[in-house]
């Protein structure tokens, strides 16, 4: 069961490249719901059976895979926009810089020993690298929706790591960690409509009010 | 009981939810705070057995955070019903709901002793923030509500990360797998090192920027700015707190393991960079709200550094984030008044408001002289505990630079508040109907109070818990 869940890892980390190079939204979202929904099977792979994890599995798949992505496309449609324009880190860097993260979060791995029951796994580089990436895609975009894109990354890499996890960690913390996403999730869909009402654009470098003279 | 005390503010938020007036629905508020305060002192008196589990359990820590948070928040709500009834004409349902589920969710921070949950609470404070940071629906709150809500989220999502880590590290190390704080205490220096140290790091970095800390500050000039002073007072002295707490958690079982005194010495650093990016960016503030956020980047430096030293310090840092929270709340709600007096926070239309909000006016000046440390009230006693615990331990580079750095910052924000209340009104300002009025003055007056006192006299049962408190940061040993 290891060998496939280091392939559905190793579609991760490729599907963090697939968000990197693009510039259309819709894309994005989809390629990070397929990653949700990846991370909902991952649990199921490495933990023997019980019905906490039956659990885990169903919200995560119904939180990353279908509820946050369609919040996104709600807002997407509603911003009425397709397209990420003039990044302030272009596809091309975004890629390269993409794959020296990747490559670094390997090294940063190694250094770490994993528990005899997660030996060889890949799920500490997978994690640390979707969350660079995310945080290549949040720095390097303009829209307010990319950006968020690039957050739900982010906590992609972290859920891929709290997946180890996650026969041992209370039902409870798990759930308030999803319910809490989900909401700061809403929210963000909120403001980003007030931001299109307000400056008929979600195009972030807009704010740019308040900073020191 | 715990529980109920979690769900009473909820159940107020509800019923706030369901008054269909406005000017009524302001004064659940005050009840709820009321109520909230008097079981938080009850519970301070008789304080329960901690729950079966272990999740739930009010120790001195969180009892110091839950009694600041507790009457900062009592004041800010009998504050809030005279200012929205000053801004009759806007909706505040949303934002009645969100102060209560916040002050739920600050509860909670308050008596979880499980790190998971604890998190959960911290990052409900965070979203529950941003409508609240949002209300008064224009460009310039839109911007900051977005950069707060992304950077704090960020933040927040590291500290989860670092929290995986410290529980991967029980694994690693073949314990039983726990994010309960006094199993981590107990067993912190058999954590694996690799791990614990990564995990101490990503929570530094992910609380610290919660906090506020430099250079992780960046969302707080905007959000403090913007947001109504009510939310503005909240943020600085109950969200910081709360993060605070976290971090204080944190601090706990690092001290516990052998790591202590690199923790120790980051947060020196990072504290005392702190307070040098508060000193460069508060001189020639024009906006005196944006300047009050720079003062809280200082303070939160300041309780950093006083971590970092240790020893007799930890009592100043706790008593003075006691202090500081409760300071931050008069100056919050006084600048709120002056900026509704005048219609502006820029310092250039400001001018002479001792004249034309006299109260708020001289609350705002007693509440900058507090800050800054001067004596007799509370932040002094605590600045000085701090400086002279580092002086004690040799540590004459940190003491200096700390006063160094004290005194360009009661240079650089006296340059902005004293032009702000002296001198004389302008002719041609904005005519505004705000009057300092007994709703909006009592609140910070009875603050202001309390901060006088805790520089004159520490009431010994407070005393008693600062050092209970102090001594729980000492590594239970």
């Amino acid at each position: 069961m290891n060998a496939l869940a280091d392939q559905l890892l190793v579609l991760c980390l490729l599907l963090n490249f697939a968000v990197l190079g693009t510039s259309r939204l819709a894309f994005s979202v989809r390629a990070v719901a397929l990653q949700g929904v990846l991370l909902g099977v991952l649990p199921a792979l490495i933990h023997p059976f019980s019905w906490h994890l039956v659990l885990i599995v169903v919200s995560i798949i119904l939180a990353k895979g279908a509820l946050i992505p369609a919040l996104i496309m709600r807002a997407i449609r509603k911003a009425d926009i397709q397209r990420e324009f003039e990044p302030f880190i272009g596809y091309i860097p975004s890629l390269v810089l993409g794959a020296l993260f990747t490559s670094l979060a390997f090294i940063f791995a190694a250094r770490l020993p994993l528990a005899p029951a997660h030996e060889g796994l890949l799920f500490v580089p997978a994690s640390i690298a979707t969350l660079m990436c995310g945080f290549l895609v949040l720095m390097g975009r303009r829209k307010a929706i990319s950006q968020v894109i690039g957050y739900l990354l982010m906590e992609n890499g972290i859920f891929i790591f709290g997946l180890l996890l996650a026969d041992a960690m209370p039902v409870m913390v798990e759930a308030g960690a999803l319910l809490d996403l989900l909401v700061g999730i809403f929210v963000m869909g909120i403001v980003i409509n007030h931001i299109n009402r307000e400056f008929s654009t979600i195009d972030t470098s807009r704010l740019s009010a308040l900073r020191e003279e | 009981m715990m529980w109920v005390f979690v769900l009473l503010p909820l159940l107020g938020a509800l019923v706030a939810w369901l008054i269909p007036d406005n000017r009524t629905r302001s004064f659940v508020l005050p009840v709820v705070a009321v109520l909230h305060l008097a079981i938080t002192v009850y519970l301070l008196i008789q304080t329960p057995p901690p729950s079966p589990d272990g999740w739930i359990h009010l120790d001195a820590l969180g009892k110091l955070t839950l009694l600041s948070n507790s009457i900062l928040f009592a004041v800010c709500a009998a504050y809030a019903v005279g200012y929205l009834n000053y801004r009759r004409l806007r909706p505040n349902r949303i934002l009645c709901m969100a102060l209560l589920v916040c002050l739920s969710a600050m509860t909670l921070v308050a008596i979880s002793q499980h790190l998971g949950l604890l998190w959960i609470a911290l990052e409900a404070t965070t979203v529950t923030m941003a409508p609240l940071i949002y209300f008064n629906h224009n460009a310039r709150s839109i911007e900051a509500t977005w950069k707060y809500l992304l950077i704090c989220s960020v933040g927040i999502a590291i500290a989860l990360l670092g929290l995986f880590f410290l529980a991967y590290s029980t694994i690693v190390a073949e314990q039983d797998v726990t994010l309960l704080l006094s199993s981590l205490i107990s067993d912190a220096s058999l954590l694996h090192p690799g791990w614990r140290h990564a995990a101490f790091i990503f929570l530094l970095v992910g609380f610290g920027s919660k906090m506020g800390l430099a250079p992780l500050h960046t969302w707080k000039p905007d959000a403090y700015g913007e947001a109504p002073g009510l939310v503005g007072a909240l943020l600085a002295g109950g969200l910081v707190n709360c993060a605070l707490l976290a971090l204080l958690r944190v601090y706990q079982i690092a001290a516990a393991s052998t790591e202590g005194a690199l923790f120790q010495e980051v947060l020196l650093v990072m504290g005392l960079i702190s307070m040098a990016f508060a000193a460069v960016f508060m001189a020639r503030q024009s906006d005196f709200k944006r300047m009050l956020a720079y003062s809280s980047v200082e303070h939160v430096g300041i309780i950093a550094v006083a971590l970092g030293l240790g020893k007799a310090a930890l009592f100043g840092a706790l008593l003075h984030m006691l202090n500081n929270a409760l300071t931050k709340g008069v100056l919050f709600l006084s600048s709120g008044n002056i900026h509704r007096a005048y219609n502006s926070k820029s310092t250039q239309f400001v001018r002479g408001a001792l004249r034309r909000t006299p109260w708020s006016g001289a609350l705002f000046l007693a509440a900058f002289l507090a800050i800054t440390g001067s004596p007799p009230f509370g932040p002094f006693v605590s600045e000085f505990l701090i400086v002279s615990s580092a002086f004690v331990q040799g540590n004459y580079w940190t003491g200096g630079l700390f006063l160094l750095f004290l005194a360009m910052i009661f240079i650089g924000m006296a340059s902005t508040v004293l032009p702000v209340v002296m001198g004389k009104v302008p002719d041609d300002i904005e005519k505004t109907p705000y009057t300092d009025t007994m709703h909006t003055v009592l609140p910070p007056l009875v603050l202001m109070g309390v901060v006088l006192m805790l520089g004159i006299w520490i009431p010994m049962p407070l005393q008693a818990l600062i050092t209970e408190a102090a001594g729980l940061l000492g590594g239970g040993k």
